[in-house]
């Protein structure tokens, strides 16, 4: 089976990209594919809990980020120096997550067959 | 040879990518590569847009998608998804939602992102153009 990677860099709102990234990633669990999850740059602020999209006419994307382990997506990293310097914690994501260093994303981008990059 | 898919995001007239991709997909089967599919996501469904109008001077891009996709037999997707929010429709989504006109051209098919997922299990490289 082939291994894909998804790659979500951009901030939640502002685009639909980050929306649309997680469709691909829930598309692949209901396929059943080896599938990664990993979130860099402002990727991570996807994370963030106690996001208030309401006040932006938006659906919230955290509710949505925190109901992949229900769809057995359960392979989430994140690049560690992405959170640092944006002052984020794993305590203030609303889903359990792996840190991963960039040398960490480079051996896991070499591993995977096919990369989304988001 | 290579069998190539393409994932296309940006929004045909405002962007690049869909030049680009078409310009890609052309050189492949001219280099005697072959393409699996073209899925349009995001922006670019409206790439598959019937009704778009550019001046005479400038290229048609669901006319060029078109002919390519006729003169070998590619699998053109638009996401179904993205597609109905961005007031791109087919006959038979026009009905559903009771709307008074469809305007996917044709030889663009409507489908979901299981599309997506079988084109990068089935060709040997998925390539992104956009947004």
């Amino acid at each position: 089976m082939k291994r894909i990677l998804i790659i979500c860099r951009k901030p939640p709102y502002g685009t639909s990209l980050s929306r649309e990234a997680i469709d691909i990633a829930l598309a692949c669990a209901a396929f059943e594919q080896d599938m990664t999850l990993l979130f860099l740059d402002d990727g991570v602020f996807q994370l963030v809990k106690d996001q208030q999209a309401d006040s932006i006419n938006c659906k919230n994307h955290g509710k949505v980020l925190s109901a992949l382990p229900l769809y057995e997506v359960d392979q989430i990293f994140v690049d560690c120096q992405s959170m640092s310097k944006r002052l984020i914690t794993a305590d203030d994501l609303v889903v359990p997550v792996e840190n991963l260093s960039s040398e960490d994303i480079s051996a896991l981008m070499q591993k995977s067959d096919v990369i989304f990059n988001f | 040879m290579m069998i190539f898919s393409l994932l296309i995001l940006g929004a045909p007239y405002s962007s690049q990518s869909v030049k680009t991709a078409l310009r890609f997909a052309n050189a492949s089967i001219e280099t005697g590569n072959s393409i699996y599919r073209i899925f349009f996501y995001h922006e670019a469904v409206n790439s598959g847009n019937e009704l778009l109008t550019p001046p005479q001077d400038e290229i048609h891009i669901p006319n060029e998608w078109q002919a390519m996709a006729r003169d070998n037999s590619i699998d053109l997707v638009v996401c179904i998804a993205s597609a109905l929010k961005r007031g791109v429709l087919d006959s038979t989504e026009a009905d559903r939602y009771e709307k008074p006109a469809s305007n996917l051209a044709p030889n663009f098919n409507l489908s979901g992102l299981g599309q997506l997922i079988d084109a990068s299990v089935k060709s040997d490289r998925l390539i992104t153009f956009g947004p």
